[in-house]
């Protein structure tokens, strides 16, 4: 029985013709003590009839959800139409880390020029023409020259950002500075270009234990270990003075147990403060000098410096 | 520097093991690379003298031979070597003896064994199967004078480590083992045992002329004529070992006496050929188109910047870095000169590198020389020589014309404690500096202790308070300074709302389904010329390779790559991008604060899809990437800034498929279908769609602008409009927009027909328009008059025809 059939068989009833509307039309015939009592039974009936009627209707209501819901039901199974994310790479995606990790006591991030003039790269940075410190970078060099007539070159180190952002600033400075550098090497572990983060912090009591503070919570946070072994060895790099090479171990892993570089770093030269264009005497402070990749690979367990520049998207979905 | 343990320990001998010796180098300052055993480990091999060689009675190649090993009754061994000989000294492994195996853990015992029937009591030894060189031609020949029976490993002194230490440039006091040894000594309070060197007596008083005539450059000359000499006389075993073991051949007597004195004290020493030598020395610059060859075969021409040893013959050296070919002593000299010489760093530096060279003497020079200690450098090769090469030594002239200035430095004792950050107390910053060798008085100055030091002659590194600052830290130790958590006024700062960073672009590229990449900043000439129609790209006056020789102006070129790297790995779909800087000329550009002149470097971000729309999926049909995907990822990427396009060329794209794009009225880049010359080009199957913006100019963000949102019911309408086919939509929408009644809140395009019902040269644009006022309902009447506005501007514009 379907809606319409229950319908008709309401009208035969009810309706205009009905049987019970024609017993109602015949009570106005009938005595009045008998037409109370054939009105009452007719409209007991009459309830009833709506009542069966209403059940009903709600059967079959009812029925044909059901049929609908089932004929309607999907396979939840299927995979969700695709919509795929990309990823970032994950030299940036050290880059970012980093940025949140200093940014959480204050540094400030500064980006700049990737062609450089000699003065930023090298004599800003206390490294004169001919000192056999600079043949520990091999530079690239373009064919435009700067007012001095040298020729311009690509950056060695992140460096020069240290100046152009100090120039720029009022101590206190806080900032690290990310970005591509390029040096004349390639092999399995050197790639012409490459990515560091300078970090500079210059204030009136700025010492090398602050720096030995910053950089080993630092290394703390990014490898997520408070086991991670770090130690400071002196070296020399022209822009520092005391310069140290920070060695860092891990107590687990594949590299447990062996000391490995990760970053030269120092109490910024009295020189170099001068060529911030601030009075040395009154302003001290560290400077960092880390390498992006280097970084990355000891954290994801990458072996290959050249996975980095490929564009091999087997590699890089890896780090979505 | 690479030098034997035994030879330091001659000098200086903590007790300390090996491990911690390079343990305390290298915390130091000096970086120990490495240190290796110069023997595998081996035991029972001992000096034995071959006493009688018999033939094998069953064996043609082999002898039988009867040796002593100083235990009484000789031993019997049957040995294979072609050199044994009857009085020749010998290693011998005895019975039980452990030689190098194949591995550390697999030694080769050697036991009593009968060869082809005879008993052979043991093994005479090569240098091979003794782990010493790879040398199997025969018996490893001993010297005549070693004892029979002694191990043989005290014999060859080969419980002997070579260390390997990388210098930093500052150290060149360190470039001697004399140098290692007084760091040692400072750092461990040991003594150092200096060798004396004595003075040789002159046995004739032939003298040879030398001139310095270029004082800023030569600061300090001592020459010697040694007459006689057997110039071809061996270099003793003892010298030639100590050579091997610092990475330096044994070449001859003369040449290996002035490499011993070198690393052994740090002096580079020069020998010529009397006989070779015309007139007299003289140390001078050197003139514009001179030239000379030098013991390295090299012709070099010099100028005024490159300080030579010459003769009337003109230049016969460049100072302080090679020797000429035409004076050099060789073994048939006889009479020589010997020079040690110092050489001011500024005269030398950079000289062998821009020459495409470096050599021992050069680098120790450019570095800094002791420059009082050259007497004691021709001595000690004086006699050395007369010992290896007998001969009569003339007397030592040693001219001095200008040595460096050693100038007192200061340091406050509070200035150090503040850098390092420990309070080290002036006592014990004192004691670092007296065991150092530096001598220093101490002041006080109102308040202030200062240290006055007054550096060496042989370190080059101590000119200002820092330099002593750093050499308190150092010898204190970087380990005892503590790691403080530095205390700084917390301060807020934070990126104005109104700019975004690269990071969120990045972050909405993902989004739209794009995997970073990161290219090289150099590419290949052609990439510039093809994508980015640049003739004259910045180039490298030294590229590693031919295609890396240009800085790319485009990012275009290297996602290009990216693709086709991909493609061949069988990838079908790909979705990269790049944020970087490009670099292209600039007459214009000025010097700033992050700019230079004659070059731009803007950052730019670039995008390439290509492959389908979407991922293989089964919900929806695929389809090939195409235009309009990409320009809404452009609008993704920008939002909710509106992204106009105007129609273009561009030298990478498909001129009809091109467009620059415009937001805020300001070209920011271009979008658009790789141009099909360069899909051939490139070998890519399908066209990509890419866009290159200039992302400095997107990072401006407009702060959100509140409108009251009306709380009245919205009407829509559709209206569908007939215009000839090249009238551009954004022409259409720009006019709607321009004039549209302040009740039509949004205009939207949802369907663009051309076909069946559309003559050729139409099409067909259905808009949706959304009408609503912020004080009342609208009418049908204000719906109609509204819409009526809206058609009579696309017909009386554009010639629109209405579809009813």
């Amino acid at each position: 029985m379907d809606a319409a059939e229950l319908e008709r068989i309401k009208a035969g009833y009810l309706g205009r013709a009905g049987a019970l509307t024609e017993l109602l039309k015949g009570l106005g015939k009938l005595p009045p003590d008998e037409r109370r009592k054939a009105g009452g039974l007719i409209n007991g009936a009459k309830d009833r009839i709506e009542a069966a009627l209403d059940s009903r209707r709600a059967a079959i209501a009812n029925a044909a959800l059901e049929g609908r819901l089932a004929e309607e039901a999907i396979d939840v199974t299927l995979p969700g139409r695709g919509r795929s994310l990309g990823g970032i790479h994950p030299v940036i995606r050290s880059w970012r880390r980093i940025e949140a990790i200093f940014g959480s006591i204050g540094f400030d991030v500064a980006d700049g020029p990737e062609i450089e003039n000699d003065w930023y790269n090298f004599t800003a940075l206390n490294n004169p023409e001919n000192h056999p410190a600079r043949s520990m970078q091999d530079t690239f060099y373009v064919d435009i020259r700067d007012s001095a007539g040298l020729n311009l070159l690509l950056r060695t180190h992140t460096s020069p950002m240290q100046v152009r952002y100090a120039r720029q600033h009022k101590p206190p400075i806080r900032v690290i500075a990310p970005g591509r550098t390029y040096r004349v090497d390639s092999d399995a572990t050197h790639s012409p270009m490459f990515h560091q983060v300078e970090g500079l912090w210059i204030d009136e009591q700025i010492s090398f234990a602050d720096l030995k503070g910053v950089y080993t919570d630092f290394l703390r946070r990014f490898f997520e270990s408070d086991d991670l072994q770090v130690r400071f060895r002196p070296s020399f790099f022209p822009f520092t003075e005391p310069s140290a090479e920070i060695d860092m171990m891990f107590t687990s892993g594949p590299n447990k147990g062996r000391w490995l570089e990760i970053s030269g770093a120092g109490q910024v030269h009295p020189s170099v403060i001068r060529n911030y264009g601030l009075d040395p005497e009154r302003y001290i402070g560290f400077a960092f000098g880390s390498g992006l990749e280097r970084l990355t690979m000891l954290r994801y367990g990458i072996d290959d410096l050249r996975l980095f520049f490929d564009g091999d998207l087997r590699f890089l979905r890896q780090f979505a | 520097m690479q030098f034997s343990e035994n030879w330091l320990r001659q000098w200086v001998n903590p007790s300390l093991s090996t491990e911690a010796l390079a343990h305390l180098l290298t915390m130091s300052g000096l970086e120990v690379e490495g240190y290796v055993p110069v023997a595998p480990p081996f035991s029972g091999v001992v000096v034995a003298q071959v006493l009688t060689v018999d033939k094998h009675p069953n064996a043609d190649r082999l002898s039988v031979c009867s040796v002593d090993i100083g235990a009484g009754t000789p031993l019997s061994i049957v040995c294979g070597a072609p050199n044994v000989a009857a009085g020749m000294k010998v290693p011998c492994a005895v019975v039980g003896a452990r030689l190098p195996g194949d591995s550390p853990e697999r030694p080769f015992e050697i036991k009593a064994a009968k060869m082809r029937g005879v008993e052979s009591q043991g093994m005479l030894c090569s240098a091979r199967e003794l782990g010493l060189s790879g040398d199997h031609m025969g018996l490893l020949a001993l010297s005549v004078e070693a004892t029979v029976g002694q191990d043989v490993r005290e014999v060859l002194a080969l419980n002997d480590m070579v260390f390997t230490i990388k210098l930093t440039p500052n150290r060149a006091d360190c470039l001697s083992v004399l140098g290692i040894a007084r760091e040692v000594a400072a750092l461990t309070g040991t003594k150092l045992l200096s060798p004396q060197i004595e003075t040789v007596p002159a046995g004739s008083d032939v003298t040879f002329p030398v001139t310095l005539s270029a004082p800023a450059g030569c600061g300090r000359f001592a020459g010697r004529v040694i007459r006689g000499v057997d110039a071809s006389a061996s270099t003793p075993a003892w010298m030639k070992q100590c050579l091997e073991r610092a990475g330096q051949r044994p070449i001859s007597a003369l040449v290996d006496v002035t490499n011993y004195v070198m690393l052994e004290l740090g002096q580079p020493l020069h020998v010529y050929d009397m006989s070779k030598l015309q007139g007299g020395i003289e140390v001078r610059f050197g003139r514009k188109g001179e030239q000379l060859k030098l013991l390295n075969e090299q012709t070099v021409v010099v100028d005024e910047s490159v300080l030579c040893i010459t003769d009337a013959s003109g230049p016969i050296g460049l100072a302080g870095i090679m020797g000429g070919d035409t004076t050099k002593a060789e073994t048939g000299s006889r009479d020589i000169f010997l020079e040690s010489a110092f050489f001011h760093p500024a005269a030398i530096a950079g000289r062998a590198r821009r020459f495409n060279f470096t050599s021992d003497a050069s680098h120790r020079f450019e570095r800094g020389v002791d420059f009082d200690n050259n007497i004691r450098g021709i001595e000690r090769a004086t006699r050395l020589i007369l010992e290896i090469c007998g001969g009569d030594a003339g007397p030592v002239v040693d001219r001095m014309a200008q040595l460096p200035a050693r100038n007192a430095v200061r340091m406050r004792v509070a200035r150090a404690q503040k850098i390092i950050g420990v309070a080290i107390s002036a006592d014990d910053m004192a004691g670092i500096f007296a065991r150092l060798g530096l001598s220093y008085k101490r002041e006080v100055v109102g308040n202030n202790e200062v240290i006055v030091v007054s550096p060496p002659s042989w370190r080059f590194d101590i000119e200002i308070e820092e330099d002593l600052i750093e050499e308190v830290a150092r010898v204190y130790g970087f380990d005892r300074i503590p790691a403080l958590p530095p205390s700084a006024p917390a301060v807020m700062h934070a990126l104005p709302e109104g700019r975004r960073s690269m990071h969120e672009m990045r972050d909405r590229m993902v989004t739209s389904g794009y995997q970073e990449v990161i290219n090289f900043s150099f590419a290949e000439e052609a990439w510039e010329t093809h994508f980015a129609g640049n003739a004259e790209p910045i180039r490298l006056l030294n590229p590693i390779a031919s295609q890396q020789s240009v800085m790319r102006s485009t990012l275009i070129g290297s996602l290009v790559a990216n693709v086709r790297y991909n493609l061949s790995r069988k990838l079908d779909r790909i979705r990269v991008f790049e944020i970087a800087r490009v670099f292209m000329r600039d007459a214009v550009a000025k010097d700033g604060e992050m700019a230079l002149a004659g070059v731009r470097q803007p950052t730019y971000i670039a995008a390439m899809a290509y492959g389908s729309a979407t991922d293989e999926q089964w919900g929806d049909p695929s389809r090939p990437v195409d235009f309009f995907d990409i320009k809404g990822d452009i609008e993704a990427l920008l939002s909710p800034k509106s992204v106009k396009c105007e129609r273009a060329p561009h030298p990478a794209l498909h001129p009809g498929r091109s467009a620059r794009v415009v937001v805020d009225g300001l070209a920011v880049g271009w979008v658009g279908e790789l141009h099909p010359r360069w899909q051939q080009a490139y070998e890519l199957p399908l066209a990509p769609v890419l866009f290159e913006l200039d992302a400095d100019l997107l990072l401006v963000r407009s702060l959100p602008d509140y409108h009251d949102v009306s709380k009245f019911p919205p009407v829509v309408r559709d209206m569908a409009v007939v215009v000839a086919e090249n009238l551009a939509v954004d022409t259409l929408f720009q006019a709607l927009q321009e004039r549209r009644p302040a009740v039509v809140q949004d205009i939207r395009l949802f369907d663009v027909y051309r076909g069946k019902g559309i003559a050729p040269g139409e099409k067909s644009l259905a808009f949706r328009i959304v009408m609503q006022d912020t004080a009342k309902t609208l009418t049908d009447q204000d719906a109609d008059s509204a819409m009526a506005l809206l058609s009579q501007i696309l017909i009386d514009r554009f010639g629109a025809k209405l579809r009813s």
